[in-house]
């Protein structure tokens, strides 16, 4: 064998590789150019490659790993490496269908929610509106067909004016004209008969902050990337991976063009030729509509390509640059930063990550203007847990909690605590019902609003439980890489195991454990991962304050 | 990379090499087959096993012919080379492609990378030694680096790799029939005067034999004796029948291994020694000349000791008084007599990790690169010359009686014939096999894992076919590193090389039949 490991992989394995790579030469026996430079450009195919794999034949059988790896003369340790850091992806296994249930924070504590013994347990999968939620992989169907599901849009709720959904639910998001007649595209031309420049003037004038969870300045990060020597890149990050989070998930199902229409938006104002949109594994309906979206509006791209990445289950690869080495075909673990990734970013190169919800909001910026933004702006919010209609609520910024629970048709049952900011958030008492959802206030109550998540819990809640699996999606969503988060998240969970074995409460070591980890971690992950557990502890959410 | 599967046969040389190519540097392959390493290569060339010296004629050729020679030095540095290019003239593109195989487009292409390449390196290893006519193919090479300047400064040279650690270590040592200690000339009275003296004791001034003429001058019966250190010649040799059986018939055999080898096997005494890279005191050198400490880390098993300890009982018992001198004792006795050894004491081998000659001086920082001298105006020392070579296919030559051509080689997790690699298990291994083409497969109407027996002019053995999707039509595959399951050293040839000594290993002619 050529390589060294000594499996072969069927045809259909082959086949599949060979349709994301290229179809095998044939080499004459006399030369052969597909050496180790040619290999490095092929690289950022390997996650398709191995996706192929997952979707033909049900997983990565030992011999499609060994084919993979000498059609991109990857090492296969490297590739087991890669493979194995996905959770989507089975390793060394070939299965017909794969089921994975939801048993994260809101579906483990829906009615109907069931874990069988041929099924696996999954965090969150960004469905929590729709709970107990289920994804099936089935070998040999191609995830990326239009299946023309119909979407549950029932908490796009009356009383706020909705700026960004206002098609969802409207136009039929597999159809251009649909979205054409209702005023698709004209942002883009608007742009590019202003330029550039104003684009990002535009948006800087806006305030328009990121809506990832980081709440960075748009116009600013796009300023320092069209600051920057060519290549540039431009990077949408629709791997919303947050539990309890799936406003973007809105967005893409309902109106996948305004996504493309934004994506490539951003990549004039950056002066990006080539844009990926790395959406989540978990999301198939997503996919499968941006992709035909994709399709049909290449003559309004005008140059500008629009390349589709499938994340494969994995929370970190949320985080900009674990993202950018997933695209690259590496792990996906974190970059250490600097440099930014408005520096090098993408493939090295200059490159802008935005946000899907962050992109409709410079879409309506640019059509309506930078004023009408700042008169009205407003913001996404994914509800779900205790409330009459989980769902996507668009309010305006700065109304309260209390008004926003209102429109998904309030709490259901007696409120006991609500869980904002998702898993990386902190639960928060009745009280904050009162609070204005605005940066500056939720960060003068020291909540952090980040991807927009509130799920209200009820008096039925078993809350040691919820903090347990919180605690466990760290320790498993850690992608292992800096010490202080591998072993803290770890030591996180021992601690809240003792908390409910033998109520030990013991907050003063968490806190030690949340510094060291903010101290030293390398991204975000480390930072929150001790956020919602010790917002537990302090509101005595497992049996009592820490004396 | 000419005639070297390194990935497989050097790993941490080719690991090396890999941080280059990973910084943007090009790398080029000439190879029969399109081996582990090629596959990292931009550009791989498939030449006819046999036929280096008609390629590198070629590459020559259109390098003088595109005016791309580099005539300071050429002027400034070497002779003979107006010789040479008359030598080469012949050498069309198009003629070099028909000898050798690779279209011609490639052929110009590796010419014109090498030669306008700022810097450019040339490795080789036994796909350029191991033929009949090894020191033309090396020759040949060393041409292309005197017509480019590739040579005598950083980045540029010629690399031949070696095949152990201490490959290296043996020639420093006088591991040579003509030389003494430091390459130093045993023909040369002054040189050996200065040996006879401190080692109190006649030296005969009369080169030895080199492998090769040994084994002939035991089939003359004139080489009655034979005491062998570190070698399993009874595997490793071409027509291995022949060498076992002239290794039987001595009047006395001595081997001295860490393992009973199958040479072991035949012998009257063996000395059991120390493993040097673990149980021994002493020093290496590595193929860039790097004198390294190597130290003793485990104790050795009862009765193993160590080469130098057995070598001085074994001068005891002859009646020599040597003293009873440490490994660092002995090195600084070979330091104070071997000029380019000088300036490397223990103290600074290990302060400097390694030390590279020469090393004339206890602060001369030892020598990165060698032939610096040719590019210093005037010139240093004598000029570099030309040598113009002539292509001789291999001496097996194929006929329908043997249409195949067989070439041997080394797989990733063994080494050499297997008396260290062949009692554990790798997960890996490819296994004795015989690496078929496709088509050629067909025709024999055999697939993987079915058995087909080899045939040479010498003789004939069995192994299963791997059906390898790159091979090339004609040309087969063998590892030598599993003799007890399939002695491949059975069917190739023993012509060798009068200059260096080498067998042809690389070329067999072969007939396989389906069993």
């Amino acid at each position: 064998m050529e390589h060294t490991m000594t499996a072969t992989p069927s045809d259909l394995e082959r086949g599949a590789v060979d349709r994301v790579c290229g179809p095998s030469p044939k080499p004459d026996g006399r030369t052969s150019r597909l050496g180790f430079h040619q290999a490095q450009q092929l690289r950022h195919l390997l996650l398709p490659a191995l996706w192929a794999l997952q979707d033909g034949v049900g997983g990565v059988s030992e011999g499609g790993l060994a084919y993979v790896s000498d059609r991109l003369l990857v090492p296969p340790a490297e590739a087991y490496g890669v493979a194995t850091f996905y959770s989507l992806l089975l390793v060394d296994e070939v299965k017909e269908r794969t089921t994975y249930v939801c048993d994260d924070i809101v579906c483990r504590r829906t009615e109907g929610f069931s874990l069988g013994d041929d099924e696996t347990a999954s965090p969150c999968l960004g469905q929590c509106d729709r709970a107990p939620a289920r994804l099936q992989m089935t070998a040999g169907e191609v995830a990326l067909s239009i299946t023309g599901l119909q979407l549950p849009m029932n908490a796009l709720a009356e009383g706020f004016p909705r700026q960004i959904t206002g098609l969802i639910g409207v136009i039929d998001p597999e159809s251009l004209e649909s979205y054409e007649d209702a005023g698709g595209f004209a942002a883009l031309a608007t742009a590019r008969g202003w330029g550039a420049d104003w684009v990002i003037q535009q948006v800087e004038q806006s305030g328009l902050t990121g809506r990832g969870g980081a709440a960075f300045p748009t116009g600013l990060k796009w300023k320092l990337v069209s600051e920057e020597a060519g290549p540039r890149h431009l990077v949408c990050n629709a791997d919303e991976s947050e539990p309890g989070t799936f406003k973007d998930r809105y967005l893409m199902e309902g109106d996948p063009f305004s996504v493309i229409e934004s994506v490539a938006l951003a990549a004039f104002a950056t002066g990006s030729a080539h844009a990926f949109i790395y959406v989540r594994g978990e999301y198939p309906l997503a996919t499968a509509r941006l992709q035909h979206a994709i399709e049909q509006s290449a003559h309004h791209l005008d140059g500008v390509t629009i390349e589709l990445r499938r994340g494969a289950g994995a929370y970190i690869c949320g985080e900009e640059t674990a993202l950018f080495n997933s695209i690259e075909g590496f792990r996906g673990e974190p970059r250490q930063k600097p440099p930014y990734p408005t520096v090098s970013g993408l493939f090295g190169r200059p490159t802008a990550v935005n946000n899907v919800e962050t992109l409709a909001h410079v879409l309506r910026i640019v059509r309506d203007g930078a004023d009408a933004y700042v008169a009205s702006p407003t913001r996404l919010f994914s509800l779900s847990g205790d409330v009459g209609t989980p769902g996507v609520v668009e309010a305006p910024v700065g109304a309260s909690v209390e008004d926003v629970i209102a429109a998904a048709g309030g709490v259901v049952g007696e409120l006991s605590a609500i869980l904002i900011g998702g898993a990386a958030g902190s639960f928060a008492a009745p009280d904050v019902l009162s609070l204005s959802l605005s940066n500056d206030a939720a960060r003068e109550r020291d909540v952090s609003l980040g991807s927009g998540v509130i799920i209200p819990l009820n008096t039925t809640t078993d809350f040691p439980d919820l903090v347990s699996r919180i605690a466990a999606f760290f320790r498993d969503e850690s992608c292992g890489q800096c010490v202080p988060c591998r072993v803290g998240t770890i030591r996180q969970e021992e601690l809240v195991h003792r908390a409910r074995s033998g109520s030990v409460m013991e907050l003063d070591l968490l806190t030690e454990l949340q510094q060291v980890m903010a101290d030293a971690s390398i991204c975000g992950l480390g930072h929150t991962a001790t956020n919602a557990v010790r917002s537990a502890l302090v509101l005595g959410l497992l049996g009592g304050a820490d004396a | 990379m000419w005639g070297s599967n390194a990935r497989n046969a050097h790993p941490i040389f080719f690991k090396h090499l890999l941080k280059g190519v990973r910084n943007g540097a090009k790398l080029f392959v000439v190879d029969p087959r399109r081996s582990e390493s090629a596959m990292f290569a931009d550009l791989w060339l498939g030449i006819d096993v046999g036929t280096d010296i008609a390629l590198a004629n070629t590459v020559a050729r259109e390098i003088i012919e595109s005016g791309l020679a580099h005539e300071g030095f050429i002027e400034n540095a070497t002779v003979d080379f107006e010789e040479f290019k008359a030598s080469v003239a012949d050498w069309t593109l198009e003629r070099g492609a028909e000898v050798t195989g690779v279209p011609a487009d490639a052929i110009k292409e590796l010419a014109h990378a090498y030669a306008s390449a700022s810097t450019a390196q040339l490795c080789w290893t036994l796909g350029i030694t191991e033929h009949h006519n090894a020191t033309d193919n090396v020759l040949s090479l060393i041409n292309l680096s005197l017509l480019t300047g590739h040579i005598g400064r950083y980045g540029s040279g010629l690399v031949p790799v070696r095949g152990q650690n201490n490959v290296q270590g043996g020639g420093d040592m006088g591991a040579l029939p003509d030389k003494l200690p430091g390459f130093q000339d045993l023909q040369d009275d002054q040189l050996r005067g200065k040996f006879e003296e401190v080692w109190g004791m006649p030296i005969p001034a009369k080169a030895g034999m080199h492998l090769s003429l040994q084994f002939e001058a035991m089939e003359r019966g004139e080489l009655r004796s034979v005491y062998i250190i570190g070698e399993n010649p009874a595997r490793s040799e071409a027509d291995s029948a022949r060498a076992r059986q002239l290794l039987s018939g001595l009047d006395t055999l001595i081997v001295q291994d860490i393992y009973m080898t199958e040479t072991a096997s035949l012998a009257d005494v063996v000395f059991p020694a120390t493993a040097a890279w673990s149980e021994s005191e002493g020093t290496v050198t590595n193929s860039e000349r790097r004198v390294q400490r190597v130290r003793a880390a485990v104790r050795p098993p009862d009765g193993a000791k160590s080469d130098i300890d057995i070598l001085g009982l074994l001068a005891s018992g002859l009646g020599a008084q040597w003293r009873d001198l440490s490994a660092e004792e002995w090195w600084d006795e070979l330091r104070s007599l071997s000029p380019i050894h000088f300036g490397m004491t223990y103290e600074r081998l290990e302060a400097e990790r390694g030390l590279q000659w020469p090393c004339r001086t206890l602060e001369d920082p030892g020598s990165l690169f060698l032939h610096e001298r040719f590019w210093a105006e005037p010139r240093e020392g004598p000029p570099a010359p030309f040598h113009p070579v002539v292509h001789a296919p291999p001496v097996d030559e194929l006929t329908d009686e043997f249409p195949t051509r067989l070439t041997t080689g080394r797989h990733l997790e063994s080494f050499n014939t297997g008396a260290q690699t062949s009692h554990f298990d790798a997960p890996s291994r490819p296994g004795a096999g015989i690496d078929l083409s496709p088509q050629d497969a067909d025709e024999l109407g055999v697939t993987t894992g079915q058995r087909v027996r080899i045939s040479s002019r010498r003789g004939s053995i069995e192994a299963a076919v791997t059906v390898v999707a790159t091979q090339r039509l004609g040309l087969a595959f063998m590892a030598f590193h599993y003799p007890e399951v399939v002695d491949v050293n059975v069917v190739t040839i023993d012509a060798w090389d009068p200059k260096s000594g080498t067998a042809e290993f690389k070329a067999t002619a072969v007939r396989l039949e389906k069993l």
